[in-house]
């Protein structure tokens, strides 16, 4: 199946949801590792939410905020463009993944230097520009623990936060004796798995990288409208040496990142650290505004900035008014750490750098549905409600999922680049379709519904152990209800029908 | 007081049991219950697999067939849920569309007159202690739906913590999904065994007799990996526990 729309190539021709989780929940030490770690996330997250007597109304505000933002888009990016340019920034804008490639990769040659540092953007990871850099000759080096982790591994990243959430530290310590050489500052002899050794292992090949790169590409947290201010939200201060030691500094952001006024990040500086680590405050937040007045020329700073502003999907998913509220989400992975599917299936199974609940409505979004793994993402959950429940923001997963079935299941109207078009339900749900429309027939129609029963009761002493077709996928591991010897309704009029 | 029983389409078919036990627990405090046979599934299937437009002739039938009962009660915390959070975005949908003439208008008046049984018993009839006998350590999970959808709260427990001669036993996790999720569970297969798993191996844990819950779709699924496995733990609905006396006991 093809029809992958635009963006996110990283991960082209990936199987749908259901097959891709099966080998994560066989694997009994993942779901040990995972299990582990976002069983204590959630419960720290619970307490450091907890201590705010105001989380609901910060939420409330936060959701505000964004809202006004989105319906206003066009008026805010226009200001934050112009405030960037005033303090001595060039602002770019790319609509999709290729043209913010071509727009950095640009960027870079012209500056004549061949490599990059870079701090955890998850745009970049969006639109595969590594990848993209690499086939011309640059090297983009990521300096995030855990991006670093993934990149050294050859692997790819299973969680917002924690993008190595899947990796033990035997694992990690494989990983670094066997890659760091070959990219640089090689791993001590002798590295044992004790995280503090494996820190600093990572710090002395990182600080090399820091102190030669004379390029940085970075993501943002968020983007200041009035002022053009860019704000990150970091814990292990790799970004903020990105952002101040090389002398040209690219910022890869989507559009959706930017908020109105500084005093809106009061609500999602509060906010955002107790969602994603559980802390009442980010270790290192660092904030940009252009070159800054001296322009590098104190050599404190880059002497430029670039700020690539990226759709890729954004204005067609703004389009849909259900699911537009997908874009307030400010990557804390609060919704990752709650869900039992997430839990079970592990990242990778998502598809995209995007995964668990927020992913499940994102890709699908931003790629359309037109692949399998994106037809099969809003599925990917039991709807319990967890993710809403814990979401900053208070985005309704549960709701935007169901209207993506629709859209899956049903076909329907959706904007693509711009164009309102009417899509046709995904492959493969013909049967589905039917059987839906067959029982509604039957639940319709009491009488049928009744002589259904019936037959149901009469067939009690079958209790297969297991059942043919789609039934199998219940009966493979769970044995069927016991049948009873009537349906309700024959009991009624048997014993209370007088009175109906 | 009478109320209209709301059976749900799995119960009729599959746990009559426990619609019986809803009639005999509301007729014993004093309730009248009647039974609209024109009543059927609430939608729900078709609606969250993403069949929104298989679920509108549901609605009619439903809001048609509970029209004029001030109480409509359902031992399902998912299908009042159906109800509540949603029939009135279908109807609204179905309008715009161009098919539901008149169906917001009958939507929105069903939605405050539907109750999950819990509901039901706490906050209209003013009971917890109904007056139930059931000496077993009983453990409840509560369902996605009744506790983040309706937002139950502590009704179930406190219901449960008022019958005579009950251990009532905390669920490790008890806030978690179980993993049925409805069509999840088919389409969704190994995860959502894994889910029903873990689930499982709490509760066993605890050392009950007994797995509480008030929707017998989850309890499908999870009383289906006990039966399988072979323990020795039931999966019960909860009205079947609060129906039962001394004078009559659950077998």
């Amino acid at each position: 199946m093809t029809g992958t729309f635009v963006g996110m190539p990283s991960f082209p021709a990936f199987p749908a949801f259901p097959e891709a989780a099966r080998e994560a929940v066989g694997d009994g030490v993942l779901r040990a590792n995972l299990r582990h770690a976002t069983h204590t996330i959630r419960d720290k997250r619970a307490r450091a939410v907890a201590e705010l007597a105001d989380w609901d109304r910060l939420r409330a505000a936060g959701k505000a905020v964004k809202d006004h933002t989105l319906r206003h888009l066009d008026r805010y990016l226009l200001q934050l463009e112009e405030s960037v340019t005033a303090a001595g920034g060039t602002v770019h804008w790319a609509a999709d993944a290729d043209e913010a490639n071509r727009i950095v990769t640009g960027l870079v040659l012209a500056t004549g230097h061949r490599e990059v540092v870079k701090v955890k953007s998850m745009a970049t990871q969006e639109i595969g520009l590594n990848e993209a850099l690499e086939a011309a000759g640059i090297a983009a080096y990521e300096t995030d623990l855990a991006e670093l982790i993934v990149q050294l591994g050859h692997d790819r990243p299973s969680h917002i936060l924690v993008p190595a959430i899947h990796r033990n530290r035997a694992e990690i310590r494989e990983i670094f004796a066997a890659e760091m050489g070959r990219w640089g500052r090689p791993a001590p002899d002798g590295l044992g798995d004790d995280p503090r050794e494996l820190a600093e292992a990572a710090r002395l090949h990182l600080r090399e990288k820091f102190l030669r790169a004379k390029v940085a590409v970075s993501g943002a947290n968020f983007m200041v409208a009035e002022t053009g201010t860019m704000v990150v939200f970091e814990s292990e201060g790799n970004g903020r040496m990105c952002l101040t030691l090389p002398e040209t500094l690219i910022s890869v952001v989507g559009i959706e990142k930017v908020v109105p006024t500084f005093r809106d990040l009061e609500i999602f500086l509060q906010t955002l650290p107790r969602s994603s680590t559980a802390e009442r405050m980010n270790p290192y937040t660092t904030m940009w505004t252009g070159l800054g007045p001296s322009r590098g020329a104190d050599g404190d700073g880059p002497s430029a900035f670039h700020l690539v502003l990226l759709d890729n999907g954004r204005t067609d998913t703004l389009a849909d008014e259900v699911g537009r509220q997908a874009l307030r989400c400010i990557r804390c992975s609060a919704c990752l750490n709650v869900c039992p599917v997430y839990e079970r299936a592990g990242g990778h199974a998502y598809g995209s750098v995007y995964p668990g609940p927020i992913g499940a409505i994102l890709s699908p979004q931003l790629r359309g549905t037109g692949s399998e793994i994106d037809a099969s993402l809003p599925y990917a959950s039991t709807l319990c409600g967890a993710c809403y429940e814990v979401c900053p923001v208070a985005i309704d997963i549960p709701e935007v999922l169901v209207h993506l079935r629709e859209r899956v299941a049903q076909g329907g109207p959706v904007t693509r680049e711009g164009v309102r078009v009417r899509i046709r339900p995904a492959h493969g749900h013909t049967a589905e379709r039917a059987a839906m429309r067959a029982a509604r027939l039957l639940l319709d129609r009491p009488a049928a519904l009744r002589a259904g029963e019936r037959l149901l009761a009469r067939a009690r002493r079958l209790r297969p152990r297991r059942l043919p077709g789609p039934g199998r996928a219940w009966t493979d591991a769970r044995d069927l209800p016991e049948l009873p010897p009537e349906p309700f309704r024959d009991w009624w009029a048997r014993e209370r029908g007088g009175r109906a | 007081m009478r109320a209209a029983l709301f059976v749900t389409c799995v119960n009729d078919a599959l746990y009559p049991r426990t619609g019986i036990a809803v009639v005999r627990l509301l007729e014993r405090l004093g309730v009248g219950v009647d039974f609209p046979a024109a009543q059927s599934c609430c939608g729900q299937p078709q609606y969250n697999t993403g069949y929104r437009r298989e679920s509108e002739p549901l609605l009619r039938r439903t809001a048609a067939a509970f029209a004029g009962y001030p109480y409509v009660v359902t031992p399902s915390g998912s299908c009042a849920a159906m109800v509540r959070a949603h029939y009135p975005r279908i109807a609204r949908l179905a309008e715009q569309e161009g098919r539901g003439s008149g169906l917001v208008a009958q939507a929105e008046d069903l939605v405050p007159r539907v109750y999950e049984l819990t509901e039901f018993l706490v906050d209209v009839l003013g009971v917890t202690d109904v007056g139930a006998y059931f000496p077993h350590a009983v453990t409840y999970h509560p369902s996605c739906h009744g506790l983040r959808g309706l937002g139950l709260g502590d009704r179930p427990r406190r219901l449960l913590a008022a019958v005579k001669g009950l251990d009532l036993v905390e669920l490790p996790g008890a806030e978690e999904c179980c993993g049925f999720g409805g069509t999840f569970a088919v389409k969704n297969p190994d995860v959502s065994a894994a889910m029903g798993t873990d689930k499982i191996d709490s509760a066993v844990g605890t050392g009950a007799d007994v797995l509480c819950g008030a929707d017998n779709s989850c309890l499908a699924h999870l009383g289906g990996i006990l039966h399988r496995r072979g323990d020795a733990m039931r999966a019960l609905h909860l009205a079947e526990i609060l129906a039962s006396t001394e004078e009559e006991p659950l077998r």
